[in-house]
């Protein structure tokens, strides 16, 4: 079975890393296939970016999202230019501080203040990629959460374990009674 | 064995460095460009650790020159570029090959001619790659599409470098460059290190272009006590400029027959699918796992192809190509240009055959279901 997950945002947003993240808990943590790829314009801050994970048991031969099953968006540009490719029972997750309108369509919706539980519950804005991981695993149980937390702290800077492990938790919390 | 090694999830890129530094590169010469970034910017990290050098130069023609000037003492050394420093490299590629200096050259392409699309893939220097530097040459030419086929196929242009004295070209694109997989090193214990061959006779009766039977001659080390002359220009068995059309002839005929003769050694490929099936996909880098995607979802669908994947596209696989192409109706070529290959393929087969492109010049991976539609066609 393949997973495909789109991580999108604002360049700066910790998109890439996210992405990085998750697919290292699926291939490193939780003995799965994975792949991550990115698409960034030459600027090295702002513009649409976005990063892909597919996550699979069988060899992962195509990078790229074409039938996504996951799309988190943290920017309205964001959402709008890649929601096109959801599908119709897919899940889209988005910061709705941050993005108003949301697209037509089948998929089912998620809004989750995403940057505000980032800066008010953990304290730390830049963190936000990082609540999206928990709010992304609570609600599709694509990697285990013992997995994607060993694959967080094995990543962020030494001395921020803890306020990383906040967050990924405060992103569980942030959708525990919403996932299916 | 390996299962003491713990796996990575690392870029394309990064299991390129990882290779290299396997093989026994010891020295990096280049000037940073997107999407080829990487393996410099973790070289210049990792290279001072184990008494290697890492070298930014002014430009990519100083950066190659350097790379030269390494491999001329005896250092297995490296270089990283995108399509518009792959461009420049190319006077200095040709010098490697006049001088038969072993050296690597990674080109992650990028879109476009010119500056291009920076951030995006192609795979538009396939020719370049063949035929960028001037004169009638041989070269050699790998085309990874995985990143453990990265790492390894990093480590064996190091091999055929130092084995045949020659450049060596590692052909990635931006999409194989940029992303992640897991990899799995290699023990120490199970890699396959070739050095090349030095003089055993002493520095006063070394002759440094005089080849034995192997078509390949011993190369001694600069500092090593070995003086000797290295020339662009022609050159006799000494080293030294020659105009003896006689001379010149002997020369030239033996730096392309040193590769040629070689082809067998040199060309790796991967046969897959149902060999009986009416269409050949040929696909090669990203473009390889594109054709891969269709393979499977064919299978699925009741559309029988099988796949040719070339590791080594320079020298192409020709006689193993002729045999698996052989009775079919079409073959697809699947590669992000206007068709570069596809001519080559045209030359090598049976005009009954149709051969038809899949390309891609927009900066995007080929999506599998162009290839089905394609493939679909044929009843």
């Amino acid at each position: 079975m393949r997973y495909e997950v789109r991580l999108s945002g604002a360049g700066g947003q910790g998109m890439i890393l996210a992405g990085v993240i998750l697919a290292e808990a699926a291939a490193i943590y939780d003995d799965k296939n994975a792949t991550q790829s990115q698409s960034y314009g030459p600027e090295a801050r702002g513009g649409a970016s976005k990063s892909e994970v597919i996550i699979s048991d069988e060899d992962i031969f195509y990078p790229k999202a074409t039938n996504i099953d996951l799309l988190l968006a943290l920017t309205q540009e964001a959402c709008q230019k890649y929601v096109g490719d959801l599908k119709p029972d897919g899940i889209l997750v988005i910061d709705e501080d941050l993005v108003q309108t949301i697209p037509d369509g089948t998929f089912s919706v998620f809004r989750v203040p995403i940057t505000k539980i980032a800066q008010e519950k953990v304290g730390k804005v830049i963190v936000a990629n990082i609540v999206a991981l928990g709010v992304i695993v609570g609600l599709s149980k694509v990697v285990s959460e013992t997995a994607i937390e060993s694959a967080v702290l094995a990543r962020v800077p030494r001395g921020t374990e803890d306020l990383n492990r906040k967050a990924l938790r405060a992103g569980f919390e942030a959708v525990k009674d919403l996932s299916k | 064995m390996s299962n003491k090694i713990k796996p990575v999830f690392v870029q394309g890129n990064h299991a390129c460095v990882l290779g290299a530094l396997k093989a026994g590169c010891r020295f990096f010469a280049g000037y940073p460009i997107t999407p080829s970034s990487e393996i410099a910017e973790i070289l210049a990290i990792e290279l001072p650790k184990i008494g290697g050098r890492f070298i930014q130069m002014e430009d990519e023609i100083a950066a190659m020159g350097a790379v030269i000037g390494a491999s001329l003492t005896g250092m297995k050394a490296l270089t990283a570029t995108s399509g518009p420093g792959f461009s420049l490299k190319q006077e200095n590629i040709g010098y490697a090959v006049m001088t038969e200096v072993p050296c690597v050259i990674v080109n992650v392409q990028r879109g476009g001619m010119s500056t291009g699309l920076p951030t995006q893939s192609a795979q538009g220097d396939v020719l370049q790659s063949r035929w960028g530097t001037h004169g009638d040459h041989e070269i050699i030419v790998l085309t990874p599409s995985t990143i453990p086929e990265i790492y390894r196929l990093t480590i064996r242009a190091f091999n055929l470098a130092e084995k045949y004295r020659t450049p060596v070209i590692l052909l990635l694109d931006e999409i194989i460059g940029h992303m992640r997989e897991v990899l799995v090193e290699y023990d120490d214990a199970d890699v396959e290190r070739i050095e090349r061959v030095r003089p055993d006779c002493p520095p006063d009766q070394y002759l440094p272009f005089k080849p034995d039977e192997t078509d390949i001659p011993p190369m001694a080390d600069f500092g090593s006590g070995y003086r000797y002359h290295v020339t662009g220009l022609c050159h006799d068995e000494t080293g030294f400029p020659t105009n003896d059309p006689v001379k010149i002839d002997k020369m030239m005929q033996r730096l392309n027959r040193k590769i040629s003769r070689y082809t067998d050694d040199i060309v790796e490929y991967q046969l897959d699918g149902n060999s009986d099936a009416p269409v050949l996909l040929m696909a090669y880098g990203s473009s390889a796992r594109s054709a891969r995607q269709a393979l499977r979802i064919g299978d699925e669908r009741g559309i029988s192809m099988s796949l040719f994947q070339p590791l080594t596209i320079w020298p192409f696989p020709e006689t193993a190509f002729q045999a698996a192409a052989a009775g079919k109706k079409k073959i697809i070529v699947v590669e992000a240009n206007a068709g570069q290959m596809k001519r080559e393929i045209e030359r090598l087969v049976n005009r009954d055959i149709q051969v038809q492109l899949i390309g891609s010049l927009n900066g995007e991976p080929i999506h599998p279901e162009k290839i089905l539609l394609a493939a679909g066609e044929v009843g």
